[in-house]
């Protein structure tokens, strides 16, 4: 039987001035009629321009090579259409695309145009297709949005994206996918750009929608956690060739071609071992411990050994958003971004920071480094034995107070400035803080370069020759340049496709170990978290709500935010799928809607509470026991 | 929105003030003043001064009060439409403007209009056919018109004009209309004359003009909501038109207050080649004889004329743009 779409040995090819390339070798699948099939692979691997195919947008330079793309749509009966055949702008072809055909697309933001409302946006769609507009059209916009889960669609309708939350957003997107009632929706990474409590909700109802509306799926993704909890059938794409596939159950239970088994054990999950390793797709050769780099500054004698290396104490800071009035502006809203945040950190430890965008933890990281000044409270370091203020140091104390905190980010192509070499980049630091001479400087980056795992006949190469793995690297080997104590990764691997990520992560375990480094790792992804840190602290709306070691955070979490949290966490595993009966609606993010005893709202301020081995949880014991309600 | 236009044109009024102090601040600059400058020339030419008629002027123009009163005294005026008296011409200062604030507008106001209407399809032609023989063209055209000097352009215009058309050689009219009420022959005579100046002063705004309109479009044209769009199955000339000409065409709106500026200061030079009765040729003498009120209404003039322009960029792009209109100030 012929499913809805069928793809027949598919080949693109790209005309670049470098030559031609194929991008799509020979693709086949094919998708049932309101089936799930989700497309796997990392970037590069041509999922893509597949989708691009479909649909008839592919970029200018790219063509169909061979290969037919068959729609079978039921609603036409008679006789399968080869899209592969079809003028891409023409009449035949946009009457599919949007109609038959549509698409979700990773970035709710830049999906959606900032000069239209959400309600012109989706209505276009209904008016090209079915002629369909002015009361009558927007009844059924109206409709759709209340089925995307939209409180108030009537209001809906004239608002602009950028007036809406990331969720919402995606929720619009899919609204306008969905409009024209198609056959074949496919969503492109649909949820890789939101937070975990959100993605689980948006999967939820991408899921509920296709069987309400009866249509099929294609999936594209490189998360197996969401592909484990939403498909029926696996195709695994690498590098335009189709690995592997088949029934989800089949692909997760018995991996067959290398390449996938590779992929899954290159996945950080729940539960590994304490000792277990990741196995990224090509292991960094990288040298171990390097003499610059571990001398370090003798300790005075009367150090203490003890004193934590990093001691956060009630620190706040607000931020006033400015209204504009009628002459000029005048302050007026108060956001606190961080609430009075208190934690410490032992030497040659790694702690985890967790929370979704917008809770509070780059701005915290931001204050620990001096980058930002705190409203109240103190950040101590302890500089060899001996404790600092950091934000009472001024002039050469602060500036050598900078080499002992140094920063990796998050986004590996915008932290280095493409007109400078490796060589300069990595330089810098020694070069600010008047390191060594030229020829000593040389010697270090050598040595950096080796301990990164990068080979040094690349020193005089630009950023942009490297791969985003690569250029984290570079990243990497630039923070350690100065010796630092501390490192603070500040979502190091979010950029980065789960291979590569694997690299980075087993990179920065290896380099602690070896150079006795301390680490504040900064991330919303809860299992890379669960494989580098020793302890958790779990952030959200500016306040730490829960901290506590590892093991104990994620065999008994307390916090109700929390638990909605590793709720949430798609796992790419058959066994733990995603209990969307029972998922925390968005409330889960709202302090004043956490049950007692740890609602915050005007009445309640509940504090840390210490549970005893090192177990920390924001709830007010006075207004209910705290074990039993969790 | 009321409320954003209200606050603009209030903002508007701080901004003229200041900028009427520096006008008066920077044409009292130079040492002396217009007195001194013609006791000079007089003596120059042999011709002698009588002190009392020198010290009866200097009372009678104010020149020897303090700075500050010079100011409020010429700053009211303007308020009440009085700008002053022009030493070397003796007679108020409107009077020997006349029309050429007048003429000047309408040359401004043309070459604008001609820089937006050439322009805009040239620029949206080379971004969307990016790469094609006809965008090589069109921008090979546009940096000649870039590369070459005003002057020479207006002179080989003029020629053009007067060996084609039999257009009188220099000014906005024919000469036989200078000094004439204004009629309809008189209005056909400086359209028959203005296109010169207009494409003269125009051409390099419109070279520079469709290069940013095509930058802007190109970087637009590969943005996630144009594939968005196509994906929705919208016909590929609606789409430029809805999607990523409406927000490549913001740039092209805020610049209406900085080639406001620009137009008149090219215009200057050009003017005085083609001895057009603007006010161009008439500031630079004004400001080189230190005729200061006549050179401060001519500085006034033309800044008002940028707030103006300025100000209704800004309400176009609140009207065009939400995020300006709704988002207001940026937050920190």
């Amino acid at each position: 039987m012929v499913g809805l779409l069928t793809i027949e040995d598919l080949r693109i090819s790209f005309d670049l001035p470098q030559g031609r390339l194929d991008a799509v070798r020979g693709v086949s699948f094919s998708v049932p009629d309101g089936g799930t099939v989700a497309l796997v692979g990392e970037s590069g691997s041509g999922k893509s321009v597949i989708t691009q195919a479909i649909l008839g947008i592919l970029p200018r330079p790219a063509s169909i090579s061979g290969g037919r793309i068959l729609f079978n749509d039921p609603k036409n009966g008679v006789e399968a259409i080869d899209i592969a055949q079809l003028d891409r702008d023409g009449a035949a072809m946009r009457a599919i695309r949007g109609a038959r055909i549509s698409i979700i697309f990773q970035e709710p933001m830049t999906a959606l145009s900032p000069v239209h409302t959400v309600g012109n946006q989706i209505g276009e769609a209904l008016e090209l297709h079915r002629g369909v507009s002015g009361p009558e059209g927007r009844e059924i916009v109206a409709d759709m949005l209340r089925m995307v889960g939209f409180p108030d669609p009537e209001r809906a309708i004239r608002t602009y994206p950028f007036e809406l939350s990331g969720g919402l957003r995606q929720r619009a997107v899919i609204a306008m996918a969905l409009i024209c009632r198609p056959s074949l929706m496919i969503a492109d990474e649909p949820t890789t750009a939101l937070d975990v409590t959100i993605q689980a909700q948006i999967l939820k109802l991408i899921r509920d929608l296709q069987q309400e509306l009866g249509m099929a799926m294609l999936l594209i993704t490189h998360d197996l956690g969401v592909v484990a909890n939403v498909a029926e059938e696996v195709v695994v794409l690498y590098r335009g060739e189709v690995m592997e596939s088949g029934e989800v159950d089949d692909i997760f239970r018995d991996p067959r071609h290398p390449y996938l088994r590779a992929l899954l054990k290159a996945v950080p999950r729940f539960n590994m071992g304490r000792d277990e390793r990741l196995v990224p797709l090509r292991e960094i050769e990288h040298e171990g411990p390097s003499q610059l780099l571990a001398a370090k500054e003798a300790w005075p004698e009367d150090a203490d050994p003890d004193l934590p290396l990093l001691k956060v104490e009630s620190v706040s800071k607000s931020f006033s958003i400015r209204k504009s009035g009628w002459f000029g502006s005048s302050a007026e809203k108060e956001v606190l971004a961080v609430d009075d945040v208190s934690f410490t950190i032992a030497r040659g430890e790694c702690l985890g920071l967790v929370g979704e965008s917008g809770c509070g933890k780059t701005t915290l990281s931001k204050i620990i480094l001096r980058a930002l000044t705190p409203d109240n409270g103190r950040v101590l370091f302890s500089d060899r034995g001996q404790e600092l203020d950091v934000h009472q140091l001024d002039n050469h104390a602060l500036t050598e107070f900078r080499t002992r905190i140094q920063f990796v980010f998050q986004d590996p192509y915008g932290s280095l400035n493409p007109r400078m070499t490796v060589y300069d980049i990595i330089s810098e630091p020694l070069v600010i803080h008047e390191v060594g001479d030229e020829a000593s400087r040389r010697e270090m980056v050598k040595e950096l370069m080796r301990v990164v795992g990068l080979d040094i006949r690349f020193l005089n190469r630009y950023p942009h020759s490297f791969s985003g793995g690569q250029r984290q690297r570079i990243g990497i080997a630039r923070a350690l340049a100065l010796k630092p104590d501390l490192l603070i990764c500040d979502e190091p691997v979010s950029a980065l496709d789960v291979s590569i990520q694997a690299q980075i992560l087993n990179l920065l375990k290896d380099l602690r170990r070896e150079l006795g480094l301390t680490y504040l790792f900064v991330s919303h992804n809860l299992a890379v978290v669960d494989y580098i840190a020793d302890r958790i602290a779990v952030m959200c709306r500016g306040r730490l709500v829960e901290l506590a070691p590892r093991d104990l955070l994620f065999s008994g979490p307390i916090h109700p935010y929390t638990r909605a949290l590793l709720a949430a966490v798609p796992e790419p595993s058959l066994e733990h799928r995603l209990d969307f009966a029972h998922l925390m609606d968005e409330r889960a993010s709202d302090p004043a809607g956490w049950p007692a005893p740890f609602t915050i709202n005007g009445a309640a301020h509940p504090r840390l509470v210490d549970l005893g081995e090192g177990h920390f949880v924001r709830a007010d014991p006075n207004r209910g026991p705290i074990r039993a309600a969790a | 929105m009321l409320a954003y236009f209200v606050r603009r044109i209030l903002t508007m009024v701080p901004t003229l003030i200041a900028i009427s102090f520096i006008v008066f601040v920077i044409i009292q600059l130079p040492p002396g003043d217009y007195l001194e400058t013609l006791i000079a020339e007089l003596e120059a030419q042999g011709e002698s001064v009588d002190p009392q008629r020198i010290d009866f002027l200097r009372e009678q123009y104010g020149l020897d009060r303090p700075f500050l009163e010079q100011y409020a005294h010429w700053a009211f005026g303007l308020l009440q439409g009085d700008m002053g008296y022009s030493f070397e011409y003796e007679q108020p200062v409107a009077d020997v403007i006349g029309d050429r604030l007048w003429l000047t507008m309408v040359v401004a106001v043309a070459s604008i209009v001609f820089i937006y209407v050439v322009s805009f399809p040239i620029g949206i032609y080379s971004a969307v056919r990016q790469y094609s023989t006809g965008d090589y063209v069109l921008s090979f055209i546009g940096f000649l018109g870039l590369a070459t000097p005003n002057f020479l352009l207006a002179l080989v215009l003029m020629w053009l004009a007067n060996s084609w058309f039999g257009t009188s050689i220099s000014g906005l009219m024919d000469p036989k209309y200078l000094d004439q009420p204004w009629s309809w022959a008189k209005v056909g005579s400086v359209l028959e004359h203005l296109w010169i100046p207009v494409v003269v002063i125009g051409t390099s705004g419109t070279a520079a003009m469709i290069r940013r309109l095509r930058a802007n479009l190109l970087d637009e044209l590969e943005r996630q909501y144009v594939v968005t769009a196509r994906a929705k199955g919208v016909s590929n000339l609606k789409l430029l038109f809805k999607y990523p000409l409406r927000l490549a065409i913001n740039p092209f709106i805020a610049d209406i207050g900085s080639l406001l500026p620009a137009v008149i200061s090219g215009a200057a030079i050009v003017s005085v080649v083609l001895d057009l009765n603007t006010t161009g040729q008439m500031l630079v003498s004004a400001l080189q004889s230190q005729d200061m009120y006549l050179a401060g209404s001519f500085l006034m003039f033309q800044a008002l004329l940028v707030v103006i322009g300025v100000f209704l960029s800004d309400l176009a792009l609140a009207a065009l743009d939400p995020r300006i209109r709704l988002e207001g100030k940026a937050f920190k």
